[in-house]
């Protein structure tokens, strides 16, 4: 079989609300802002989001279930980004029922974009372990696992981590998913006090090195709410952290930002403050 | 840390306390998986045929499955209480 050039990397978690749509779209922007050629796809048939974060919803005619049973074409159901021109939204189906996605359904799918001169293709995985999920991970080059530093959110990571190296089209290849851990919602403060999970922690007890780290921050909500994913907001910490986790994801050697507390004067050190 | 922060060390370090629970959670969840799905029933059943003979604790019965070289090994291990005190 003819290999497609095009690399495919799913977002994915196993718990919901964890941020898998926020970095599907964060990382989508940031790819496309480097130069590459992106499409971002919702697998979350019945739940369509990602249209939402990635401010195009509106703009949705045809989606990914279309385009599966042949009701339209890759290039009408790929939605062009407003800000990007290599960049591209494919919505999930908000009426259709889950079982429309089939393996080869999918396949196809991430063929004609593929063959559209693609170089990267983003899955947004629904949560769970369901067929949504598997689907979104099966042909899957790299996944980058959301996890949030809390006990049932690693669980749950761990879970997807043992999916990917067995459920995989790499896994029956005798191959392997390139994995990487995104943490989210960190709060460095937090975890001083000793009431959160640290970058430490995640990474020993999942046994996996993060790719990146993002700090929490009012800016996500914000992003969502106006439509633009919070990697174009350069100046929110958050940004400026999914920016560094795409230039990791490019291959550069870039250090973690905001992964410690800011320090504060002797005062209010003496008194805790 | 401040001089004063003792007065606030109520719930300190539950952050450690989810550490430790989740490295030995992960661990057996790890080591049960691609594991066949009978051996949670199995396990069960053992259980409750044991316990008709000691009175043994819940997590007194251990089922692993163990790969050794091409062979897959059913590992049982029952801990009998300190002084076996049998009920039958």
């Amino acid at each position: 079989m003819e290999k497609s050039l095009a690399e495919i990397i799913v977002v994915t978690s196993g718990k919901g609300g964890v941020g898998k749509t926020t970095t599907s779209a964060s990382i989508a922007c940031g790819l496309a802002k480097a130069g590459k050629k992106t499409a971002v796809i919702d697998f979350d048939v019945g739940l369509r989001n990602l249209d939402l974060i990635m401010g195009c919803e509106r703009r949705v005619v045809y989606d990914f279930v279309n385009v599966v049973l042949g009701e339209a074409n890759i290039k009408q159901a790929l939605i062009k980004d407003k800000r990007f021109e290599n960049l591209f939204v494919l919505a999930a189906s908000q009426t259709r029922d889950k079982d429309a996605l089939t393996k080869e359904g999918v396949e196809k799918v991430l063929k004609d974009i593929a063959d559209e001169g693609f170089d990267y293709i983003v899955c947004d995985s629904p949560a769970g372990i369901e067929k949504g999920a598997f689907l979104a991970m099966y042909f899957a080059d790299r996944a980058v696992v959301v996890v949030n530093p809390e006990v049932s959110s690693v669980r749950d990571s761990d879970r997807i981590l043992g999916l990917l190296a067995s459920k995989t089209r790499k896994a029956e290849n005798g191959e392997r998913v390139q994995e990487n851990l995104l943490l989210t919602r960190y709060s460095p403060e937090r975890v001083e006090k000793g009431d959160m999970l640290s970058i430490a922690d995640v990474e020993d007890i999942l046994g996996l090195k993060v790719i990146g780290v993002i700090p929490e921050s009012p800016e996500v909500l914000q992003s969502s709410n106006a439509g633009v994913p919070v990697i174009l907001d350069d100046v929110s910490h958050a940004g400026q952290a999914y920016t560094d986790a795409v230039g990791r994801i490019l291959g550069q050697d870039i250090p973690l930002r905001y992964t410690t507390v800011e320090r504060k004067g002797f005062f209010s050190k003496l008194f805790g403050g | 840390m401040g001089i004063f922060d003792f007065l606030s060390q109520r719930n300190k370090n539950t952050a450690s306390t989810a550490r430790d629970r989740l490295r030995i959670l992960i661990q057996q969840e790890r080591s049960m998986r691609g594991a066949p799905d009978y051996l949670p029933m199995l396990q069960r059943e053992l259980l409750e045929v044991i316990r008709k003979y000691v009175n043994v604790d819940v997590e007194a019965v251990k089922v692993d499955l163990i790969k050794d070289g091409d062979n897959e090994v059913l590992d049982i291990s029952v801990a009998l209480p300190e002084k076996a005190a049998a009920s039958g």
